[in-house]
């Protein structure tokens, strides 16, 4: 195995306003799988296509938004380097117990420079519904709603952003396939710890640890169309799409959650191999690269967040 | 809504735009306004999620009766809700309404809330 240390972002634990209505997106629209709900009202979610148990995690609150980001490391070895690593860079490190999630290991937490919380974990239980690996049928159970296969990256807006990508890059080796630079500096940074386009993204913004949206892999371009199928059969409230991002070249529709989360249905995207060099985008040109077809930003892109 | 009758309809109007949009007591304010504005001409209210959740769509209610349904008091203090503000992707009417749009960029929350909790 070549690529060691931080495998992939594995978790992410949404508040939302009502726990029902957000089931009810996740699971019936979205087509997640509905783990468990446990005693402090926190409900666990999973892609069909993930192995381990959960992915997704809603907790109801009074405000929106995302309490944190998680990213599963190679091993418990792996954890304790980063936390040296972090440390050393300067951030305070706090640990989360083994079981303080059902099935999942130790974690440890910290807050970098845009306000968000990022968690890095070694051990989760497979799912016991988990894809089969003995001469697999793709899939197990028929796929519902959107079919979302993976929990696949979020983007998330707060201040600092050069710091992010030095603390990011230095400390938990991303990469950074692609960049929009602003005469005043960087703007927004699209990084990745595999060979995705993309698994966290950040664009600067003066309120700290707001989230821009959470999104999930479809198939294909086909898939993305039936999901805008559902969005209209179900009034769910777009945001823009389908179409297609010039950055990561994903093929998108950004919608939202019943709390006013956004979430995307995201396809395709090339691969992001670690010697590939970043590709920038200059202020002129910024609105092709988020929206490929519309070429400009629509006003929600820059000031709706949660 | 009375059983068995049709849901009542009121008008919503924006001050400082021409806009009156026709409400049902069972639709949100923001969803009306959109049906009352031909594309691509802007809505006198910022859109965003539709969900209660962004707020994009905040507004002062001037005049007006109407119920509300949760909203992120990320954007809308109980003391503001008391005040009259509301999102209006979160409110339906029971009677005519003016509404005026009060939607508040990242800088300015951040710097009300900051103040908001210097005062507590
Ligand atoms: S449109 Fe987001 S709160 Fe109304
Ligand atoms: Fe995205």
């Amino acid at each position: 195995m070549s690529q060691e240390g931080l495998l992939r972002p594995g978790i992410a634990q949404l508040r939302v306003l009502d726990m029902d209505e957000a089931v009810k997106h996740y699971v019936e629209y979205l087509g997640l799988e509905f783990v468990s709900k446990e005693d402090d009202g926190r409900v666990y979610l999973r892609a069909y296509d993930e192995f381990h148990r959960h992915s997704v995690v809603l907790r109801e609150a009074d405000q929106a938004g995302l309490d944190f980001f998680a990213f599963k490391a190679d091993g418990q070895e792996a954890v304790d380097g980063f936390r040296k690593r972090i440390e050393d860079f300067g951030y305070t490190v706090d640990d989360v117990p083994a079981g303080e999630m059902p099935g999942t290991g130790a974690r440890i937490g910290f807050t970098v420079a845009s306000g968000h919380r990022i968690e890095l974990y070694a051990d989760m239980d497979l799912s016991e519904d988990a894809p089969e690996t003995n001469s697999p049928m793709i899939w197990k159970t028929m796929p519902r709603g959107m079919r979302a296969q993976r929990m696949d990256h979020c983007l998330l807006y707060g201040p600092n952003i050069e710091e992010v990508e030095k603390f990011f890059t230095e400390v938990l080796d991303f990469h950074v396939p692609e960049r929009v630079d602003m005469p005043d500096g960087a703007f927004a940074i699209w990084m990745t710890v595999s060979n995705k386009a993309h698994d966290i993204a950040f664009v600067k913004h003066d309120e700290p640890g707001k989230l821009h949206h959470l999104a999930f892999f479809l198939q294909d371009w086909n898939d993305i169309g039936h999901a805008a199928d559902i969005m209209t059969h179900y009034d769910i409230s777009r945001d823009l799409g389908p179409t297609r991002h010039g950055i990561t070249r994903g093929q998108t529709i950004y919608f939202f959650d019943p709390s006013g989360n956004r979430n995307e249905v995201f396809s395709g995207g090339y691969t992001a191999y670690k010697d590939h060099p970043t590709r920038v985008w200059d202020h002129n040109s910024v609105g092709r690269g988020i929206f490929y077809y519309e070429r400009q930003l629509n006003d929600a892109f820059l000031s709706v967040v949660t | 809504m009375a059983d068995g009758n049709e849901p009542r309809v009121f008008r919503i109007r924006v001050r400082g735009s021409d806009v009156v949009a026709s409400c049902a007591e069972t639709e949100k304010a923001l969803i009306a306004l959109e049906q009352a504005v031909a594309f691509p001409r802007p809505l006198p209210v910022n859109v965003g999620c539709r969900k209660g959740g962004c707020g994009a769509c905040r507004v002062k209610v001037l005049s007006g009766d109407y119920t509300t349904i949760k909203m992120s008091r990320a954007h809308v203090t109980e003391q503001e809700e008391a005040e009259g503000y509301a999102l209006a992707c979160r409110i339906m009417p029971l009677s005519d309404m003016e509404i005026e749009p009060a939607f508040l960029s990242p800088r300015e929350r951040m710097e009300m809330r900051q103040a908001q909790k210097f005062a507590d």
